[in-house]
Order: structure tokens, then C-alpha cells, then sequence
């Protein structure tokens, strides 16, 4: 096939994402039989885990070779952009679902057991003694009397360390559009340390709240909207970290040029969005 | 409409053309869109029929009252498995497999913008579906709480709960990339000079479509997770004594739920326009208020999900905003029902399969829009709500509405496929087939609901024996009647039927008409020229 610049760069075929099927069809099954209490579960799992691994090196390898060997055009690149927009877009719809799911128990789901709107009688015949407060492990006290994850000390560190990340990736960027490598290598590098920082910092925090302050996953609807908000948060951090440090290994061999740089680009809006999940997590969960 | 192609772009594909691999790694390793198409029209037809099974152990179990083939637990599987095979298996898939085919064709694009991406996005589904369908073989048997899967109901599921959870993750993660890629292609793809409100009604309706699927897919898997972590890891989401609530899933889900009605019935709203131009030869009436129109049914998508919720207890105020929100969409819908009849007014009309299969959704989605819209009254649903007048509703908005779309689709497009004509006269039987059984299956739904019979128990009281008889009759017909489809499909792939021009049919409008008969396996290598007073639809 012709790949003159002006056409736009369609692969004639690939096995990756069969391969990638194939580690989601261990991953998924494994999970669930581990889960189901099968101790091989673990292993099938773990063998998900490597096949899909060994994808994303495969097929990131590769679309880096075909980029770096000048087979992407301006269109190619384009529809890359698109596509990570409309990831982004997509991992924000997935963050709103834990968002509403905080908001709908916060102000509907905790004051109704507390007898509001109409639901005096709810409260009075089975919740006699509950009453509607924020944070609340429920009526049921259910994970015991717990300690609740202030707004200062670790996460407000954790705020200063993501949003001062944001920055020395913006200036990386600006550094690698004036060809400036060296300031590039170090803010880039400064960002994925300061990511690990917060995933560490986050992670202590975790241990804290499970030694100390009995704050667990079982700690009623804060236990949950808690860690499942910040886990999947740190999760995230935690890839974004990894990508940016893939990025610094790639600009160390010398990718990329002033305007051509889709995965730095790509790199940086994840980690913009997982910036701006956290300003909304340290608001409606460790301030409010 | 060919006129208009000034590129002999034909030449450019001979040079480009390097033909399909040979054996199982063109499947398996494929980034032609035309061959993920394909296989993705294959995997639903296959969905279809065994969806379509399990509705017929329904539908025998429920021929006359009392129990006699199976089970009350394994009639609550069937009808779970039946919904999530028919929705996630069938409809969903084959819309995207039409996408895959006609998009890139129809906006003039040599494929789908992220070609690798397109085949794991379908190669996900066989291992999504694959886990789905082992589930009816372990301890415990299939999930068995409605396709919805509420709590604390869902929580009872065996050994298959996990793998009911992660099913859906997969068919999400599935349905994301797809429409990112489709969303990518139509913004990113286009020939030069097609603007946006130049692009066929399809591609349009597709466009809006992969929307709603990239913003309502992840909270699906945000609600599924809620699931998974309160049943294993000691959250207590749904849980009233942890201060969560059960009905905050059905919020979630039907978040989620609403605006994947919509993502069913959108692009089947573009075949039909698509279709019913042709065979009135006039130019589609309103191709930009039905832009609008369909915009606006994707918003009003988003703020309608409690019409679903009204029996479980929410304020007086949600129920009133979200009735009225609710019977607001029937003005777009009617805007688009109208410009329908308006492109055939003093068209001169013929009836060939894809017309007729048309023309039925027509008039039967239109029946199912105004049981919705009886649906939508907050007092009266309390009444009808998970009665049979709520299976008749949605079952005439999806089988005589999208599934009827899929089947002209599929016959107006299949001769551009092949090069070859299907067989008229069996196609028309099969529509006629169809429309008679779908009827008698459905209609009398609507009696048995308003006459007070609940929706997914195996029993019920002897008064609603005649209306479920002559149900189950018509869901045996329709069910056969589909064989003919696969027959017909087969004898049409196997290049049977008459030779098909380049246009196929009467002077149609559009790209995919200006490629040869069967198109070729490259197109579009360069994009085409289209002068600037073209219209596309």
C-alpha cells in the first residue's frame, strides 16, 4: 500500500487486540472465580494480568515505531487526539457515576432514613434512634465508630503535590515546543516523581485510616463513597504516573519534536483530568 | 447524485487494493471496516436467535397457566438472559456492524479512523458474551434479576454474579471504543467538502448515538462496580443500614437505561431515513430540523431516567418534572414521524423489502411511542407499571421499531455487500411473515397488562389464558419466520440473486452509491470530490 504522507495510514492488520481479548478473558474470569472463593481463581487472574501487559507493550510498541517512522500524517493525528478527548470524556461519565452516587446519599438517600420528605414513618418504625447526619456510617452503624479524613494534614499536601505537577507538566510542555530538552527531561521527570509522591502519600493515608481511625471500606456510605472515590482516583494517578514516566523514557531516546507529539499531548490531558477529579474529590470529600 | 464525483477514484482503488488475507487471520486479525462489519452483523444475527430461543421458553412456558417445561428460577434466567442477549447481543452489536460498513462509505472515508481499535472493540464481545452465556451452567444458573439487575435482588446470584458484573464491564468497554471510533471517523474522516449538515441522516443519528453511548457506558460500569463492591468488598452502596439505598441503583442504572433506549433507536431512526427517500425518490423532507429533532431527543435522553422509577418512591416534584420531561420528547419524535410521511407525500412510491420493512416501523414504532407515552403519565403508570402493558410497549419500540430498521438495512444494503439482489418475493414474504406474528405476539400484551398481569412470572390466573395463548403462538411464527431471513441472507451472500447495479436502486443519494457492486475491499483510498450543491440524503 502506498503510505505517501497525504494518505491517511490504515494498518493492513494487527493480533494485538485479539491477544488483548484473550488477557481480559483470563483477567475477567479469573477475578470472578477468585472472587467466588477459588484459590486458582488468583493465578488465572494474574495470568490475565501478563497477556494484557504484554498487549499494551506489543501495541504501544508498535504504533510508536509506525509514529516514529513518519507514517502518521496530520489526519492520523487528529483522529488520535479525538480519540483521547473522547476517552477522557468518557473516564469523567465514570467518575460522575461515584460523584452522583456520593450527592444522591449525602442529600437524599441519609436525611430520608432520618425521617425527611415523607418518610417520617421509615425513620420512626425502623430507624427509631437514627439520625441524619454527614458523615454517617448509616442507622446500622455498620463497620463500628469510625474517624473521619480531614481536609488538612495528607490530603492537603496531596492537593499542593497534584496541582503543582499540573504545572511542571505545562512547563515541560512549553520547554519541549522551544526545543528546550534538557528543561524538558527535568520537569517532565519532577511530574511522574511528584505523581508517585501522591500515590505514596495517598497509600499511607489508606494504612491510617484502617490502623487508627477504623475508616474502612465496611465504614457505612462515607467508608464507601470514601475509598471508592479516592481508590479509583489513585488508580488513576497511579496510570497517569506510569504513562508520564513512559513519556520521559521516550523523550531521554530523543521522540518527539517541537510540533509533533501526540503522546506527550495525550499524557498531559490525562494527567490534567486526574488533577481535576482530585480539586473536585478534596472539595466534596475531605472538605465538605 | 453520482454525477457529482468529479475523482475517478475508482482507478486509484485497483492500485491500493491488496485484497483480504487469506483464512482465519483476516477475521482475526482484521482492520477493514468492512470486514469488522461483518462480522459484527454475524455475531448479533447469531445473538438474535439465541435471545430469540430463550423468549420461546417463554413464551411456551406461558402458553397456558401453571407450570409445564421449566422451572420459576430458570424462567427468571430466561428472561434476564433474554433481555441482556437481545440488548447488548443483538441490537447494539448490529447497529455498530451497519456503522462499520455504511459510514465510512457514506462520508467517503478510506476506513474507520482507529482501525485496530475497531477489532477490539468487537473481538471483545465473543469473550463478553462467551462468559455471559457460561453462567447458565453453574451453581446457582444464570443471573436471574431482570436484565436491570436492582438490588438487593441481584445480590442472590450464585456463582455467575461476578461474571454477570464483569460481562457488562467487557460489553461497555466494548460499546466505548466503538463509538469513540465512530464519533472519530464522522468528525475526522469526512471528504473535504461534506459539511455537517450535509451528512446523510445515518451517519447523523450515528453520530448522536455514539455520543450518548461514550457518556452513559461508564456509568453503567460505575453502577455494576457498586454492585460488585457491596456483594465482595463491604460497601454498602445499596444498603439502607450503611445509609445507602437501593433505589439509588435504579437512579444510576436508569441513568444509564434512558438514554440506551435511545442509542437503540437513533440509528435505526437513520436507516429509515435513509430508506424511505429512495423508494419515494424525493429527497428526505427536513433533513435539518430531523438533525435537530434527533439532537434534541439525545438531551431530553439524559433528564428522563425517573419515568422508569415512578412506583419505587421518589418526591412529588421529581415525579411531575420527570413525567413532563418525558412527554416532551414526543415532539421531536413527531417532528421525525412527520417529515417521514411528508418525503413520501406525492413520492413516487415502490415497495421493495427494505420499503416495506420501513413503512412497518413506521406505523408499529409509532404504536410503541404512544404506549410510551401512556407510560409517561405519573398516575396512570402506577397502574400499568411492570405489568405486560409495559413488555407490549417496549417490545413494539424494539422489534417492530429497531429490529424492523436492521432488517432494511440489512436488505437495502446487502445487494451494495454482495452484488447481488436478495430474493424479493421471499423478502416480502419474510416481512409479511413478520409484521402478522409481531403483532399477534405483541398486541395482545397490551390487553393482558391493562387487564392486571404482572410482567416475569411463569404463572397466572386462568382469565389471561386466550391472549397468551395466541401470544405465544405469534412469538413460535415470528421466531420461524426469521429462518427465512437467514435463508434469504444466505442465498444473497451466496451471490444467488440477480446482479446488482453500481446504484442498486432507483437513482438512491449518497457516497456508498458511487462505489462498484460488491464495494471493493478498499474504498475511498483517496477522498472523494463532491461538488458543493451535492446533498447526501
Amino acid at each position: 500500500m502506498d503510505h505517501a504522507e497525504d494518505h491517511y495510514y490504515v494498518p493492513h492488520e494487527s493480533h494485538w487486540p485479539i491477544v488483548g481479548s484473550a488477557g481480559l478473558l483470563f483477567l475477567m474470569i479469573g477475578v470472578s472465580v477468585w472472587l467466588n472463593g477459588a484459590d486458582a481463581g488468583f493465578w488465572i487472574m494474574m495470568t490475565g494480568v501478563a497477556i494484557v501487559i504484554f498487549m499494551l507493550i506489543g501495541w504501544f510498541g508498535q504504533v510508536i515505531g509506525e509514529s516514529e517512522g513518519g507514517r502518521y500524517n496530520a489526519q492520523v493525528d487528529m483522529s488520535f487526539r479525538m480519540g483521547m478527548f473522547w476517552f477522557i470524556f468518557s473516564e469523567v461519565m465514570f467518575f460522575s457515576a461515584f460523584f452522583g452516587a456520593l450527592f444522591y446519599a449525602r442529600n437524599m438517600a441519609v436525611p430520608w432514613l432520618g425521617g425527611e420528605s415523607n418518610n417520617f414513618f421509615t425513620n420512626l418504625l425502623i430507624w427509631g434512634d437514627f439520625e441524619s447526619t454527614w458523615p454517617t456510617n448509616g442507622p446500622g452503624n455498620l463497620g463500628g465508630e469510625f474517624e473521619v479524613m480531614g481536609p488538612f494534614g495528607l490530603p492537603l499536601i496531596n492537593t499542593a503535590i497534584l496541582l503543582t505537577s499540573s504545572v511542571t507538566v505545562t512547563i515541560a510542555h512549553h520547554a519541549l515546543i522551544h526545543g528546550q530538552r534538557n528543561l524538558l527531561k527535568v520537569f517532565l521527570a519532577a511530574t511522574f516523581i511528584l505523581g508517585f509522591i501522591f500515590v505514596f502519600l495517598q497509600a499511607e493515608e489508606y494504612i491510617e485510616a484502617y490502623q487508627h481511625m477504623n475508616l474502612t471500606l465496611s465504614s457505612g456510605i462515607y467508608g464507601s463513597t470514601f475509598f471508592m472515590l479516592t481508590g479509583f482516583h489513585g488508580m488513576h494517578v497511579t496510570i497517569g504516573a506510569i504513562m508520564l514516566t513512559i513519556i520521559w523514557l521516550r523523550v531521554m531516546k530523543g521522540h518527539f519534536t517541537a510540533d509533533r507529539h501526540f503522546a506527550f499531548e495525550a499524557t498531559a490531558w490525562y494527567w490534567h483530568f486526574v488533577d481535576v477529579v482530585w480539586v473536585g474529590l478534596y472539595v466534596f470529600v475531605y472538605w465538605m | 447524485m453520482s454525477g457529482a464525483i468529479t475523482d475517478a477514484h475508482a482507478d486509484h482503488i485497483e492500485h491500493d487494493d491488496h485484497g483480504p488475507t487469506k483464512g482465519w487471520r483476516r477475521w482475526l486479525y482484521a482492520t477493514n471496516h468492512k470486514d469488522i462489519g461483518t462480522m459484527y452483523l454475524l455475531l448479533s444475527l447469531v445473538m438474535f436467535f439465541v435471545g430469540g430461543s430463550m423468549a420461546l421458553i417463554i413464551r411456551s412456558e406461558l402458553f397456558t397457566p401453571g407450570l409445564q417445561f421449566v422451572d420459576p428460577a430458570f424462567f427468571n434466567q430466561m428472561t434476564t438472559m433474554h433481555a441482556l442477549i437481545m440488548v447488548f447481543g443483538a441490537v447494539m452489536p448490529a447497529f455498530v456492524g451497519l456503522a462499520n460498513w455504511m459510514i465510512p462509505l457514506m462520508i467517503g472515508a478510506p476506513d474507520m479512523a482507529l482501525p485496530r481499535m475497531n477489532n477490539w472493540s468487537f473481538w471483545i464481545l465473543p469473550v463478553a458474551f462467551g462468559i455471559l452465556a457460561s453462567t447458565l451452567f453453574m451453581p446457582g444458573g444464570a443471573p436471574a434479576s431482570g436484565w436491570t439487575m436492582y438490588p438487593p435482588l441481584v445480590l442472590q446470584t450464585g456463582d455467575a454474579f461476578p461474571f454477570l458484573i464483569f460481562s457488562v464491564h467487557l460489553m461497555g468497554l466494548s460499546s466505548i471504543m466503538g463509538a469513540i471510533n465512530v464519533i472519530v471517523t464522522i468528525i475526522n474522516m469526512r471528504a473535504p467538502d461534506m459539511s455537517l449538515l450535509k451528512m446523510p441522516m445515518f451517519v447523523w443519528t450515528w453520530l448522536i448515538t455514539a455520543y450518548l453511548l461514550i457518556a452513559v457506558m461508564p456509568v453503567l460500569a460505575g453502577a455494576v462496580t457498586m454492585l460488585l463492591t457491596d456483594q465482595f468488598f463491604g460497601t454498602s452502596f445499596f444498603l439502607a443500614a450503611g445509609g445507602g439505598d437501593p433505589v439509588m441503583f435504579q437512579h444510576i442504572f436508569w441513568f444509564f437505561g434512558h438514554p440506551e433506549v435511545y442509542i437503540m433507536i437513533l440509528p435505526a431512526f437513520g436507516v429509515v431515513s435513509e430508506i424511505i427517500p429512495t423508494f419515494s425518490r424525493k429527497p428526505l423532507f427536513g433533513h435539518d430540523s430531523m438533525v435537530y429533532a434527533a439532537s434534541s431527543i439525545a438531551f431530553l435522553s439524559f433528564i428522563v431516567w425517573a419515568h422508569h422509577m415512578f412506583t419505587v418512591g421518589m418526591p412529588l416534584t421529581g415525579q411531575m418534572f420527570f413525567m413532563f420531561a418525558t412527554m416532551l420528547i414526543a415532539v421531536p419524535t413527531g417532528v421525525k414521524v412527520f417529515n417521514w410521511m411528508a418525503t413520501m407525500w406525492r413520492g413516487s412510491m415502490t415497495f421493495e423489502t427494505p420499503m416495506l420493512f420501513s413503512l412497518g416501523f413506521l406505523f408499529l414504532f409509532t404504536i410503541g411511542g404512544f404506549s410510551g407515552l401512556m407510560l409517561a403519565i405519573a398516575p396512570a403508570d402506577i397502574q400499568y407499571h411492570d405489568s405486560y402493558f409495559v413488555v407490549a410497549h417496549f417490545h413494539y419500540v424494539l422489534v417492530p421499531g429497531s429490529i424492523f430498521a436492521l432488517m432494511a438495512a440489512v436488505y437495502y444494503w446487502m445487494p451494495k455487500w454482495t452484488g447481488h439482489f436478495y430474493n424479493e418475493s421471499l423478502g416480502k414474504l419474510h416481512f409479511w411473515l413478520s409484521t402478522i406474528f409481531v403483532n399477534v405476539t405483541f398486541f395482545p400484551m397490551h390487553f393482558l397488562g391493562l387487564a392486571g398481569m404482572p410482567r416475569r412470572i411463569p404463572d397466572y390466573s386462568t382469565q389471561f389464558t386466550d391472549f397468551n395463548s395466541i401470544a405465544s403462538v405469534g412469538a413460535i411464527g415470528f421466531g420461524l419466520s426469521q429462518l427465512l431471513f437467514v435463508y434469504v441472507v444466505y442465498q444473497c451472500a451466496r451471490k444467488k440473486g440477480e446482479v446488482a447495479s453500481q446504484a442498486v436502486w432507483d437513482n438512491p443519494r449518497g457516497l456508498e452509491w458511487t462505489v462498484p457492486s460488491p464495494a471493493p475491499y478498499h474504498t475511498f483510498a483517496t477522498p472523494p470530490k463532491i461538488s458543493s450543491d451535492a446533498a447526501f440524503s
